[in-house]
């Protein structure tokens, strides 16, 4: 969910930059210099996991699993997104400079707001609970996501108000599809290596 | 393999000081994104086409990529025209064309264009570990340009990890459908993934301690600052600045 550069007003450019350094300010103060590697490799996970097209009915979207990355990663979501977006717009040309503030902070924040609803959650003893909210994650990422683009678009220009609601509307299936990823995903690391959903 | 395709290469761009490069590029994009006068806007696309001209880049290889991001706004064609409210210029059936959803379109496609020509020509000719180095310059905290190296190096060995492991899927007749077991197939793979990266982040860490490390990544390759830099940098800004004031 990139927005492309020359849509978004300078108002909204500014915020968006502005809110992302901070929060990115402030989650480098808490990183430790050993928990950099560990930060620096899942936030290339997700930058593969981005180019990984999952088909969908007729078409083929592209995961963003933004729901998992905060859950993994706490606070050092916003870095670590900050850092995969900024490496996909030089490598690829998505999203670009004046954008990567605003696009950092519409994936990022949703992905902490999954994480301080969720974590406790998903390392449930009872499984079905821990799968219901692994859904619910998965789901609430990418729609708090969703939301914020739409907000964010609705901000520059009034009349952007009906295309901002086909868009979040185009993204509910996306949204259903990231949650049943994201259960799949915490079902397999909680069999697997329960110790990486300790982390955070 | 996910590969820096426009950094090799001998040109003046490319041999430009990449400091230089980002401090433009930024203001450039700046710029462009908060101008909203035509003339002005077609003269920096004329500006970012100059600069891909002296970038010596394939024009193959830029047409396929901008083609990736027009395809974007494409879809902003298929909505904004009859979505925006405004003076309605053309009725099909029940949907109306509006003169305001057309000009900001317009604007989009110009503006998103150029900065991407302009980004092209400026950031993708330097590598990689050249722009992280030279972000280091402008006090950007050491943690994120540790962040930055690691993920870049990595990107490449966890990618080609995602392909082995799409491989062995594919030997054994996997077929990617829109059902459950696609899907279970596609999270399983991505915490193994996660598992194998996890334990390989460890292992860096500790081969890092091994080597001393302290907290700070020494650079044995420094910048030099040409003449030619500072030249080249002060004709780009002054254009830029020309831009603005114009505008």
């Amino acid at each position: 969910m990139h927005i492309s550069e020359g849509i978004l007003s300078a108002p909204v450019l500014i915020t968006g930059a502005g809110l992302t350094a901070t929060a990115v300010g402030y989650s480098l103060k808490k990183i430790e210099y050993k928990e950099v590697p560990k930060v620096a490799i899942l936030s290339s996970v997700f930058f593969v996991a981005s180019l990984i097209h999952v088909p969908l009915g007729p078409a083929s979207i592209h995961l963003i699993l933004n729901g998992l990355t905060g859950l993994l990663l706490g606070w050092s979501a916003f870095p670590a997104i900050l850092v995969a977006l900024a490496l996909q717009g030089i490598l690829f040309q998505f999203g670009g400079i004046t954008t990567l503030g605003i696009n950092t902070l519409n994936m990022a924040l949703p992905a902490i707001i999954c994480f301080y609803l969720f974590n406790q959650g998903v390392r449930s003893k009872n499984n079905f609970i821990a799968q219901i909210l692994a859904f619910l994650c998965g789901f609430l990422a990418v729609l708090l996501s969703g939301i914020m683009v739409a907000v964010v678009l609705v901000f520059t220009g009034e009349g952007f108000l009906q295309a901002a609601k086909l868009l979040l509307i185009a993204h509910f299936p996306v949204m259903i599809l990231e949650g049943v990823l994201t259960t799949f995903c915490i079902g397999f690391l909680r069999k697997v290596k329960p110790e990486i959903l300790s982390i955070g | 393999m996910i590969k820096e395709k426009f950094s090799e290469g001998d040109s003046l761009l490319h041999n430009l000081d990449p400091r230089i490069k980002i401090i433009v590029a930024l203001f450039f994009s700046v710029s462009v994104a908060v101008i909203d006068k035509y003339n002005s806007l077609f003269f920096a696309l004329l500006l970012a086409i100059f600069l891909i001209i002296v970038s010596k880049l394939k024009v193959k290889e830029i047409i396929s990529r901008l083609l990736v991001v027009n395809s974007f706004i494409f879809l902003l064609w298929l909505m904004l025209p009859f979505t925006l409210p405004g003076e309605i210029i053309y009725t099909l059936g029940s949907l109306s064309i509006s003169r305001e959803g057309i000009h900001y379109v317009f604007l989009i496609t110009l503006k998103s264009n150029t900065i991407i020509l302009a980004t092209l020509a400026l950031l993708s000719t330097s590598s990689i570990y050249n722009l992280i180095h030279a972000l280091s310059h402008f006090h950007v905290p050491d943690k994120l340009i540790h962040l930055f190296f690691f993920t870049f190096r990595y990107l490449q060995t966890i990618h080609s990890e995602y392909i082995r492991l799409n491989n062995a899927l594919k030997i054994r007749g996997f077929k990617a459908q829109t059902n459950f077991h696609t899907y279970r197939t596609f999270a399983y793979l991505i915490g193994m993934i996660l598992v194998r990266s996890y334990d390989r982040s460890k292992r860096v860490y500790d081969a890092m301690l091994c080597r001393g490390f302290k907290g700070k990544f020494w650079i044995l390759d420094h910048f030099t600052f040409k003449q030619s830099d500072f030249v080249s940098g002060i004709i780009m800004i002054s254009c830029i600045i020309g831009l603005v004031l114009w505008s």
